[in-house]
């Protein structure tokens, strides 16, 4: 069964790219460009792994990474965030709200796809 | 009849203990500040034979009206905190050897002062030691008289065998015995205040004997007594207190006491002179009161006692002493003559040191000392003479009481003496206090204000006894100086319905209070003046001569030569050494400073008065009176002093506003650091962003040879748009951090702002054109000069033209792009039909990176960095650019002011 992957970004070129990337791998993609779409998409059809973005408009990344994990249904969820701010603050905050994960842009496209696949591969604890 | 030789003994007898007590006291080595209870003892001098016998007197006719001698005290007492101690904590630190020289070192030192307050005093005094004198003698007659002999109307004794003429020469003796021993009159005489406190209790245990005699050995107890006394009728009266009309004479008598009680040279050496300790003012202060009720429990008893057993005619004044010998107490008696003989020498006593010390002080030595062929300051050793001066005072005064007994005899004058000396001594009262507490009372004052009480005391006390006595025509009493009724000296300008003492005094008060206010209040304070005043009256300058009075020097050596010749010279060379050794000073300096001079003053005023030991001082140093130039000059260094702190707690102001002014920088600080933080973090996301695509996308390329051409070409055109973002990021940053730093350089010059809006719309016109947005120009024929960096103001310009094209709706779009002169202004304006910017972000477009798009179509284009450098730059040419935008959906307009030229402002109004 191939496992499902939403992918949330504000730009335009990078959905394109991660989009194009994760296809290629076998993944079922879908997109959502804000935090909102982020929700209702996950609410229609829970995916294996969210690839998300921090900085987009309406509701930002920790916003919609803490409302999932306000969710017990969505325990299963796997969460792995892209951020362009670079601090360790930002990615402390972002794996105390529930990330599983944390990548920072610009990323090499092997090594994204690399930890996907891990991620996949194990049920989250 | 008691046996003359026993009488003569006893006395003796009591007489040599007293000697024995002094000279004790006097040898034992002095131990810590002495004892309080010997020092509210010897403050009790101020009961005399007067008390001891006279109070009983006065008690069989007036009743209770022999109290306000006492209440008076009392109410001293009361007032102590605030007066006595005052006094003494200013004495102990001016070294004041009497109360003339008190008066005097207040007001400047006047040497006037001090001679008229010793002449009043020694006036005032003189007769008062005549009565105590002749108590001695009077009561010596009685008890050695028959025993019917009740009155004291006796013939006077030839001088020789006058028992008032040994007794007093014995005093004299025993004066200059243990009342000169030191030079310094400042000094404390251990040995006579033991004496005189010893005389206090002798005083007070005959006295309750005698009553204790009356009311239990006579009657049976005091019900008995005032049950028989009211059954008389004649007694019965002497229960009551006087009417209300007498009021006025109870106040002032009060008051008379309480002046008498501070001002009595006697009273004012035991309280202040002979204090050794200023606590012991504190129990004093009840103490004495306690004493004085107890020493008249039994006056009215034994005034009763007297004129219910013995012969009507009998003399009251000597009831104390005929009571029990009436009783057939004769023991009791003699007990009762000691008392009245202690009462009497205890007076004589402390009366006459304290006068012979003034008379010395401040009546010879300054007359000795402007004598220029006494030499007196040149003498070798003036301690010799001065302590001749003062035995030889103590003689002739008390040789002048008991002259002044002998002529007076049994008159008038002696019986009253004692109310009359109260009310010359309260002559000082008003200058002592007002002196104390109200700085500006000078010594004109003073002098006019003592004079004229003393001038109105004589005529309407002294003379008037003189008149009752016989010595001028009565009828200067009843019909007045010349016959005028107005002066009548009893009546004073009709003043009727007081008693003659209470009279004088309300007269006396009256000019003496009115001249030192009066005169006071018109007339200077000479510079000395202000300074004694300032330390008299300022509880801060109490401590010792805070205020710089000298401005002279002195050779040290003929200094410490000079006071030494008063002082002696071991004294003088110790005190000299151990002031030199506290100030650190070199001892075999040649010159003695200003401090010095003045410690030198000091010391000798201790022997010869504030008044004499200045005008010494004046013969070797080289004074600079304090005139008016030094007063300025102090108040200068004062005002400095003020200038300074006042400075200084500016100076504490200022640091504390720059604390807060740092508090507030490093608020601001913390702040910006934060921004900058908050910058470089938005700085690093937007250049990661378009990094991320040009990585991604090249990988994928490199990494996916199978893609399609077409794909290939999109992939590629996304990176090289992106790299194109990230280069435009780049160089707005670096312009940013430019204008920041002040780094750019402006090319100013002369600008046409309608040529430069015509310029930039021809060269945007094919952005315009290839997103069907129509741009519309409305420029004025004329050039609308200003002063500017022409490439900069251009790139404001397209900045707002590429912001309004991005915003307007392709195909239909419509953009308005304006320039014109609005006062002494140029303004452009740049307007579009776009979604225009919400109110709330209006002031926040233009900080950097706060971009604001259709957040359901994404990010709007750009860096977020073209309104904030365009911004900088309008700045910095002196203008402003401002945004409008109404209503959603129509568009905002954005306005550019920047001032015209001023010569064009000139040429064209």
């Amino acid at each position: 069964m191939t496992a499902s992957v939403l992918v949330a970004d504000d730009d335009p070129n990078i959905l394109l790219s991660l989009e194009f990337l994760l296809k290629q791998a076998g993944y079922a993609v879908r997109v959502a460009a804000d935090g909102e779409a982020v929700l209702s998409a996950v609410r229609e059809a829970v995916p294996d792994l969210l690839l998300l973005d921090v900085m987009m408009p309406k509701r930002n990344g920790y916003d919609v990474c803490q409302t999932i994990r306000a969710d017990h249904g969505l325990d299963g969820l796997r969460i792995l965030m892209l951020t362009a701010k670079g601090r360790d603050i930002e990615r402390d905050k972002g794996m105390a709200l529930g990330a599983d994960d944390y990548i920072t842009k610009p990323f090499s496209t092997r090594d994204m796809l690399a930890r996907v696949r891990e991620m996949l591969a194990r049920p989250r604890q | 009849m008691m046996d003359t030789g026993l009488v003569l003994f006893t006395s003796i007898a009591y007489l040599a203990l007293l000697f024995a007590i002094a000279y004790v006291v006097d040898r034992t080595k002095e131990r810590g500040h002495g004892s309080t209870l010997v020092y509210v003892l010897s403050i009790a001098v101020y009961c005399t034979s007067w008390t001891f016998y006279g109070s009983v007197g006065r008690a069989t006719t007036s009743g209770l009206g022999f109290l306000p001698i006492y209440l008076g005290p009392t109410l001293a007492c009361c007032l102590g905190w605030l007066v006595l101690r005052r006094i003494l904590i200013v004495a102990k630190a001016n070294r004041i050897t009497s109360i003339a020289d008190f008066i005097a070192s207040r007001y400047g030192k006047n040497p006037v002062i001090a001679v008229l307050v010793t002449v009043i005093a020694v006036i005032g005094s003189v007769p008062y030691i005549a009565l105590q004198l002749k108590a001695v003698s009077t009561s010596f007659s009685i008890l050695v008289a028959a025993p019917n002999q009740l009155d004291s109307f006796l013939p006077l004794p030839p001088v020789l065998l006058d028992t008032a003429l040994w007794s007093a020469l014995l005093l004299a003796v025993f004066t200059i015995l243990f009342g000169t021993r030191h030079l310094d009159a400042s000094e404390h005489h251990r040995g006579m205040v033991a004496a005189i406190a010893f005389e206090s209790v002798v005083k007070l245990a005959t006295l309750t004997a005698v009553g204790l005699f009356a009311v239990f050995g006579l009657f049976g107890g005091f019900g008995d007594l005032f049950e028989r006394a009211l059954e008389t009728p004649a007694l019965e009266q002497l229960f009551h207190l006087d009417g209300i009309e007498h009021g006025a004479n109870w106040a002032g008598m009060i008051f008379l006491a309480l002046a008498a009680a501070i001002c009595l040279p006697r009273q004012f050496q035991v309280w202040v002179i002979e204090n050794r300790d200023l606590r012991h003012l504190d129990r004093a202060l009840w103490g004495f009161p306690v004493y004085l009720f107890a020493i008249n429990l039994f006056v009215l008893p034994i005034a009763l006692a007297g004129l219910l057993t013995l012969p009507r005619g009998s003399d009251p004044d000597l009831f104390v002493l005929t009571v029990p010998l009436a009783g057939g107490a004769s023991g009791l008696a003699l007990a009762a003559f000691i008392g009245g003989l202690s009462a009497a020498t205890g007076m004589v006593i402390v009366e006459t040191v304290a006068l012979s010390t003034m008379v010395s002080n401040d009546l010879i030595m300054p007359v000795l000392l402007r004598l220029k062929a006494m030499r007196i300051a040149q003498r070798a050793d003036v301690t010799s003479l001065l302590l001749s001066i003062r035995r030889i005072a103590i003689i002739v005064i008390v040789m002048l009481g008991y002259l002044y007994m002998r002529q007076v005899g049994n008159a008038y004058a002696l019986v009253a003496i004692g109310l009359v000396s109260f009310a010359a001594v309260a002559q000082f009262f008003p200058a002592i206090l007002l002196g104390l507490f109200w700085p500006r009372a000078n010594a004109r004052g003073a002098i006019v204000g003592i004079t004229g009480g003393f001038v109105v005391w004589l005529y309407t006390l002294l003379l008037p006894s003189f008149a009752q006595s016989g010595w001028l025509a009565q009828s200067f009493i009843t019909e007045g100086l010349f016959g005028l009724w107005l002066l009548k000296p009893y009546a004073l300008l009709g003043l009727d319905g007081l008693d003659p003492v209470t009279h004088s005094l309300f007269w006396s008060m009256l000019i003496n209070i009115g001249g030192i206010v009066g005169i006071s209040l018109s007339t200077r304070q000479s510079g000395l003046e202000r300074a004694q005043a300032a330390l008299f009256t300022e509880s801060g300058a109490l401590q010792g001569g805070a205020v710089r009075l000298w401005q002279g020097k002195a050779p040290l050596k003929e200094l410490r030569a000079l006071v030494g010749r008063f002082i002696g010279i071991e004294r003088a060379e110790a005190a000299f050494a151990d002031h030199l050794r506290r100030r650190r000073l070199d001892p075999a300096g040649p010159t003695a400073d200003a401090e010095l001079v003045r410690h030198a003053e000091r010391l000798l005023a201790g022997a010869i008065g504030s008044a004499s030991a200045r005008v010494i001082i004046a013969t070797v140093a080289e004074e600079q009176p304090l005139g008016l130039d030094d007063v300025m000059r102090i108040l200068e260094e004062t005002s400095q002093a003020i200038e300074y702190s006042r400075r200084l707690e500016e100076k504490s102001r200022e640091l504390e506003a720059a604390t807060n002014e740092l508090r507030v920088a490093n608020e601001r600080l913390k702040e910006l650091d934060r921004l900058k933080d908050d910058f470089v973090s938005t700085v690093s996301h937007e250049l990661r962003t378009p990094l991320t695509s040009i990585r991604s996308f090249s990988e994928i390329l490199h990494d996916h040879p199978e893609l399609d051409d077409g794909q290939r070409r999109q992939f590629l055109a996304i990176v090289i748009k992106e790299s194109e973002r990230l280069t435009r990021l780049i160089n707005e940053l670096l312009d940013l951090a430019k204008i920041e730093a002040g780094g750019l350089d402006w090319q100013m010059a002369r600008v046409d702002a309608a040529e430069l809006v015509r310029e930039a719309a021809q060269s945007i016109g094919q952005l315009f054109r290839d997103k069907g947005v129509v741009l519309e120009l409305d420029l004025p024929d004329n050039p609308l000069p200003v002063e500017g960096d022409r490439d900069r103001l251009m790139q404001v310009l397209m900045n707002l033209l590429s912001n309004a094209v991005k915003f307007s709706p392709a195909g239909r779009g419509r953009v308005l792009l304006a320039a014109d002169r609005v006062g002494t202004q140029v303004e452009i304006v740049v307007s579009d039909n776009g979604p225009g910017i919400a109110a709330r972000d209006q002031h926040v477009i233009f900080e950097r990176f706060r971009q604001v798009g259709d957040t359901l179509t994404g990010k709007p284009q750009g860096t977020g960095l073209g309104l904030a450098i365009s911004r900088m730059i309008v700045e910095h040419h002196r203008g402003r650019i401002r945004v409008v935008s109404g209503t959603p959906g129509e568009g905002a307009t954005f306005r550019v002011t920047l001032p015209l030229r001023p010569e064009v402002i000139a040429a064209v109004p």
